[in-house]
């Protein structure tokens, strides 16, 4: 089998995200940058995946020179090989223009899993894999929290906001899961001396054969008018509690007619 | 004034609350028409529809739209807009919504805006981002304006009305029909509101201790007619199910009304629920950043503070 698993380099989760006052993009120079924590659960997912069925892994990134330090993590951590857009001209791509990137390097290279974590931390869209899977022509199985195989027939439980779905296609078919369907492995001395060795694939706008006019902020089907820091909450009352700290919430609460 | 169409969320046939806060918002936008994907269909759902202002609902009702995830709501819509050319469509912010709202997008090649918290009547949309940190105004620049909204964004507003229905039928794309639902498992959650749409969440951290320390945060729940959430720290020992994380890496809420026991608002934290309306703080810690954010905070132990709360909101409300 083969499995492309689809990563992004976002700003460290405990770093102070902020926007670029030039071109309203993501600051990401501001901040350290990490494999998005929900893509840790793709890339073991599908290291699973290969383990119990055998498969090549191939971690896919699309992003500035460093974000090739995901990659990096990712084959330490037992993947294949990688490919790696990076072009200038990207910058700025909405999810529109990411989705379009990203089907048309997937497409033709005959994988028969695309693998996404549900969501990055810093955008918090979660359309991507949705987006692929219409452009691909594939079947799209999201937000899994369990996923199992039967020959090519794939089943997961799709995550739902009043419980879970069993949803079930076959392969070829784009999947995304969800924090805690597994638990990531760290990069053994051993994994990470290997990815040194492990061959990446970097490729251009031009190489992808991508068309110029739909990628970048220049090709943006959405724009930012203004924005602004939030303005500091106003100071609220804090209070000891001295044996009636509930009795107080509970007028607090009748002020504000909640009860 | 210009059609908007707004995809009505609904669970085995009853429309979520969050659709009555869609159809509020596209009444201030155009004309709102309500869109229903799926079998299930009743007068009690139009009647719903109606009330929240919808005079036209387009019901697509093969059960085969329902068969298959996201992709028949996705092509359904794209029927929609072809047709009917609005001036935007709304869709609410779910899981499933925000994926529908994407491959609407492709399809129809307009720009999509997500996690709308309001939006102007000449279409810019404002999002809270970043964990709420920093508010952005953006604007769809092609195409079709695609939004989707965050629940408890609209106080929904009924009036009185009668809705006109229109039936749709259209035919899947071999790709929507790739990925088939073979079953539906509903999640135990005791009668208690969904987290996201929930006006109130009464949640619990590493100072609950134990997963039997939940059951005084589920009693005030319950007491409020609210939702229970809880911080990663607690999902993460295995106190409480992980769905009812709240957080940069679970669920984003933004009630009228939550409170925060035993956490000590991380950013993790506080990037899912800092746009609350009003927040209430019980935390042992009189230093934790989360009195911060609060409107109204107790220093003190939350297993003595919160059951005499539950026993006075009981009370009180007798």
């Amino acid at each position: 089998m083969k499995i492309a698993v689809c990563v992004k380099q976002v700003p460290d989760t405990w770093a102070e995200k902020k926007l670029r006052s030039d071109d309203s993009t993501l600051d990401r120079e501001a901040a350290d940058g990490v494999m998005n924590e929900l893509d840790e659960y793709a890339v073991e997912e599908a290291l699973q995946i290969g383990e119990a069925h055998g498969a090549e892994v191939t971690i896919v990134t699309m992003g500035p020179e460093r974000a090739g330090e995901t990659i990096r993590k990712a084959l330490s951590m037992g993947a294949d090989a990688g490919i790696h857009l990076v072009d200038d001209g990207l910058h700025g791509s909405d999810a529109l223009a990411t989705s379009y990137a990203l089907a048309t390097i997937l497409e033709g290279r005959g994988f028969d899993l695309i693998i996404f974590g549900s969501e990055s931390t810093d955008a918090r869209m979660s359309v991507v894999p949705a987006m692929v899977a219409e452009r691909m022509g594939l079947a799209q199985l999201t937000f899994a929290q369990k996923v199992e195989f039967e020959g090519t027939q794939v089943t997961i439980d799709r995550v739902t906001d009043s419980g879970y779905d069993t949803v079930t296609a076959s392969l070829p078919a784009v999947l995304s899961v969800v924090e805690k369907i597994n638990e990531p492995r760290y990069p053994s001395f051993k994994g990470i001396m290997a990815a040194k060795k492990k061959p990446v694939e970097t490729l251009t706008v031009a190489d992808a054969g991508l068309d110029m006019a739909r990628v970048g902020a220049s090709a943006s089907w959405s724009a930012v008018v203004d924005f602004a820091a939030r303005p500091p909450k106003a100071a609220g009352t804090v209070v000891t509690d001295e044996g009636n700290g509930g009795v107080k919430i509970a007028d607090f609460l009748v002020g504000q007619k909640f009860i | 004034m210009g059609e908007v169409l707004v995809l009505v969320e609904q669970v085995d046939g009853v429309v979520k609350k969050v659709t009555t806060e869609l159809l509020t918002l596209a009444g201030s936008l155009g004309e709102p028409s309500a869109v229903w994907v799926g079998p299930g269909y009743s007068a009690a759902a139009e009647a719903i529809l109606a009330e929240f202002g919808s005079s036209v609902v387009y019901v697509a009702e093969s059960p085969e739209l329902a068969a298959h995830p996201v992709a028949p709501k996705a092509e359904v819509l794209a029927h929609l807009v072809a047709e009917k050319a609005p001036v935007a469509v709304l869709v609410a912010s779910t899981a499933d919504g925000k994926e529908a709202a994407g491959r609407l997008a492709v399809r129809i090649d307009s720009g999509v805006i997500t996690d709308a918290v309001a939006i102007t009547a000449d279409l810019i949309a404002t999002q809270s981002v970043f964990g709420g940190s920093t508010v952005v105004h953006s604007r769809v620049t092609s195409g079709t304006p695609i939004f989707t909204v965050r629940p408890n964004a609209t106080p929904p507003v009924a009036s009185t009305g009668a809705a006109a229905r229109s039936d749709v039928s259209i035919s899947l794309s071999d790709g929507a029909k790739k990925a088939s639902v073979t079953g539906s498992t509903a999640a135990v959650k005791g009668g208690r509101p969904e987290l996201a749409e929930a006006s109130i969440v009464v949640s619990g951290g590493r100072g609950v201790g134990s997963p039997e320390g939940f059951a005084v945060i589920e009693a005030l729940a319950d007491s409020l007619h609210g939702a229970v959430g809880a911080s990663r720290a607690a999902t993460d020992a295995g106190w409480y199910p992980h769905q009812y994380q709240v957080g940069q890496t679970g669920k984003t809420v933004s009630p009228q009304l939550y409170i925060a026991n035993g956490i000590s608002g991380a950013i993790q934290h506080r990037a899912g629920m800092q746009t609350s309306k009003t927040i209430i703080v019980v935390n042992k810690d009189a230093e934790a950043p989360i009195f911060e954010l609060a409107d109204y905070g107790v220093v003190g132990d939350l297993f003595s503070v919160v059951p005499q709360l539950t026993d006075e909101i009981a009370k009180r409300s007798a």
